[in-house]
C-alpha cells in the first residue's frame, strides 16, 4: 500500500490521496493533483515527492506558507502521521510501509539502475521498476548526480552539502547487560583517579609502546594486550594473547600500576 | 624501500550472524602493493560469483601488469598514470565479464558488486571504486572517509533533499547507485592520493560501516594501529556484536616506509619544465 495523504478541514475529512507518482503538488488551481480551492492557498503551493518508500514536501514559494506539526517549514522529510498545516486545511501523512517490509529487506544492498533493460530480483523489484521512470528527472541517473540538479528542489533556498562521514548509524546497544564498571589506578602518581569505562573500547598505555585495550561487549568487559613487551596481568597472572573477560574486583596490573576493575552497580 | 617492504597488510571476511554465505570477497597482494574488496549482490550464489570474479580478475590482471612497466609511466594515449589505467580497465574487464555471465545463465541474471580497490605505489595510493564500498584513511588520532558512497542515500544528501540526521532515519539505505556488472559499462570513481609513514588504510565493506560507527572504527584502529591482526578482529566482532546483520569484510594497510619510486624526482623536474 503506497503512503496516502489525508486531507481535512475543522475535523472532518474531504478526501484521501494516495501517494502513488513520483511528483504530486498541491495548490488552488484545478491542475494540481491535490486541489485544496481556498483563496488562503496559493495557486502552486507545494510539491511533495515520493522516493521508494520516503516523500518529501517542500514549500513552492506559496504567499502564506506551511506548518508541519505547528512548525513553519520551507522543506521537509515526512514521517508516518506528520500533519500539514496550508491555511485552515490539514493534511495528514500516513505510511505504515515500515511494517511491511522486514528489516532483512532492508539490508540487502540492491542497485538503482539507469536503465531498465533488466532489473535485480528480490523484494525491491517493482519497486524499482517503478522508480526507473523517474530517474529521468530526478537524481538517480548519473549525469543529475554530477549537477546536483534536481527540479523539484529548483525553489530551494538553502541546498547544503553534507558529507556522509558524518551520518551516525544506530547501533545496538553494546554492553547491554546495563552494567556500569569502571578502573581505579592503586598505585603510582595517579592512584585513587577513577575511569569510567563509558566507551567500547578503552585504551591503557600508549600506542607504539605498550597498549592493552578493554573492550565493552554484550556479554561483559575483556582485557587484551595489544601490543609491547610486556603482558599486563590480571589478579597476579600475567594474559596470554587471547582476550580476557574481567570480573568484579580484579586487579589489573600494566606496566608496573595496578588498578582495580569493579561494577559501579554493585550487582557485579 | 620496496613497496612490500613498506607496508603491512591483512584481510578477513566474515558472514555476519545473520546470513547464511559470505557475498564479499577480499584480496591482499603486498608484493604488488594491490588489495581488493568487493561486496557481491544478486540471488542464489550470484553475489558471491560476481564478487569473485572482480576480485580475481584485479589481482591477476594488476599484477601481471606490473610486470609490463613501471605503474608510474604515463599513458602517451590517454595522459594517465600506467597505475590508474591499470585499475580502471580492469575494473571495467570485470565489469564486462560479469555482465556477460549474468546475460548467458539465467541463475545469473541481475547479478553484480561494489568494488574498493587500492594500488600503492611511489609513495601514493590510486583508490578506484564502485558503489558503497569504502576506503577510510587514519592518519594521526583522525580517521576520515576517503571515498563517497554510490548511493541514493548520499545523492539525497548531496542535494540537500536530506539532512545527515533524516538520512538515518531513510529507509532506502541500501540502494547503491552504481554496480559493477550491471550494465555493459561502468565508470570507476578514482582517486590519488599522497601516502604518509604511520598512515593507516582501511577498506571496507557496508557491514562494517553500517553497524559500526565511525568513532569506534576511530578509536579501535588508533589504539590497535600496533597490532593490526588484533584490530581486524575487533572490527569483526565489533559488527558482529552490535548484530552483525551483513557480511562484513576489512581491509588494513600499514605504511611503515617511503616507498617511493628511485629517479623520479628527475622525471617530476622534466614534467615541471614541460607545463
Amino acid at each position: 500500500m503506497a503512503a496516502k495523504l489525508i486531507l481535512s478541514w475543522n475535523g472532518s475529512v474531504i478526501r484521501e490521496y494516495p501517494l502513488n507518482k513520483e511528483r504530486m503538488t498541491i495548490g488552488r488551481k484545478s491542475y494540481n493533483d491535490i486541489v485544496i480551492d481556498n483563496l488562503a492557498v496559493s495557486g502552486e503551493h507545494a510539491v511533495i515527492v515520493t522516493i521508494m518508500h520516503d516523500s518529501f514536501l517542500e514549500d513552492t514559494d506559496s504567499t502564506n506558507g506551511l506548518e508541519v506539526n505547528g512548525v513553519p517549514t520551507k522543506k521537509h522529510f515526512l514521517q508516518n502521521n506528520d500533519v500539514i498545516d496550508i491555511g485552515k486545511h490539514k493534511l495528514k501523512y500516513i505510511n505504515d510501509q515500515t511494517t511491511q517490509t522486514t528489516s532483512a529487506d532492508f539490508e540487502r544492498t540492491m542497485v538503482l539502475r539507469g536503465s531498465a533493460s533488466s532489473t535485480p530480483s528480490g523484494e525491491y523489484k517493482a519497486d524499482v521498476e517503478k522508480s526507473s521512470t523517474m530517474q529521468n528527472s530526478s537524481f538517480a541517473g548519473e549525469n543529475t548526480a554530477k549537477t546536483g540538479k534536481f527540479d523539484a528542489l529548483s525553489a530551494a533556498t538553502s541546498v547544503k552539502p553534507a558529507t556522509v562521514t558524518s551520518v551516525k548509524h544506530t547501533t545496538v546497544e553494546q554492553g547491554s547487560t546495563g552494567k556500569i564498571a569502571a578502573l581505579q589506578i592503586l598505585t603510582g602518581s595517579t592512584a585513587g583517579r577513577e575511569l569510567d569505562l563509558v566507551k567500547n573500547l578503552t585504551t591503557l598505555g600508549k600506542p607504539g609502546f605498550q597498549v592493552a585495550v578493554i573492550t565493552r561487549r554484550p556479554q561483559g568487559f575483556y582485557i587484551t594486550h595489544v601490543e609491547g613487551g610486556q603482558f599486563p596481568s590480571v589478579n597476579g597472572r600475567a594474559l596470554t594473547n587471547q582476550a580476557h573477560q574481567l570480573n568484579d574486583h580484579d586487579v589489573i596490573e600494566l606496566a608496573g600500576v595496578k588498578m582495580e576493575f569493579y561494577f559501579k552497580d554493585g550487582r557485579g | 624501500m620496496k613497496v612490500e617492504n613498506a607496508l603491512e597488510m591483512v584481510c578477513q571476511t566474515h558472514p555476519g550472524m545473520v546470513r547464511s554465505h559470505n557475498e564479499d570477497s577480499v584480496a591482499c597482494e603486498v608484493a604488488s602493493g594491490l588489495v581488493v574488496l568487493a561486496d557481491g549482490m544478486g540471488g542464489y550464489n550470484a553475489g558471491e560469483v560476481a564478487s569473485g570474479i572482480t576480485v580475481s580478475v584485479l589481482t591477476t590482471e594488476v599484477s601481471q601488469g606490473l610486470l609490463q612497466g613501471s605503474p608510474t609511466r604515463r599513458d602517451q594515449e590517454y595522459g594517465d598514470e600506467y597505475g590508474v589505467l591499470l585499475l580502471r580497465d580492469n575494473i571495467q574487464r570485470a565489469n564486462a565479464s560479469i555482465y556477460h555471465a549474468a546475460q548467458s545463465q539465467p541463475q545469473y541474471a541481475g547479478m553484480g558488486t561494489t568494488v574498493v580497490t587500492g594500488l600503492f605505489y611511489d609513495d601514493r595510493v590510486v583508490v578506484a571504486h564502485v558503489g558503497d564500498s569504502r576506503m577510510y584513511r587514519l592518519r594521526g588520532e583522525t580517521l576520515k572517509s576517503i571515498t563517497q558512497d554510490h548511493s541514493l542515500l548520499r545523492e539525497q544528501i548531496e542535494c540537500g533533499m536530506l539532512s545527515a540526521e533524516e538520512a538515518r532515519l531513510s529507509k532506502n539505505k541500501n540502494l547503491v547507485t552504481r554496480a559493477v556488472g550491471i550494465d555493459a559499462k561502468v565508470e570507476p570513481e578514482i582517486g590519488i592520493y599522497d601516502v604518509q609513514v604511520g598512515d593507516i588504510y582501511l577498506f571496507c565493506s557496508d557491514g562494517l560501516n553500517d553497524m559500526v560507527t565511525d568513532e569506534d572504527i576511530e578509536s579501535t584502529v588508533y589504539a590497535m594501529q600496533g597490532n593490526l591482526p588484533l584490530a581486524l578482529d575487533q572490527l569483526i566482532q565489533m559488527a558482529n556484536d552490535n548484530g552483525g546483520r551483513d557480511n562484513v569484510s576489512v581491509i588494513l594497510v600499514k605504511v611503515k616506509g617511503g616507498f617511493a619510486v628511485p629517479g623520479r624526482w628527475l622525471e617530476k623536474i622534466f614534467d615541471w619544465f614541460k607545463k
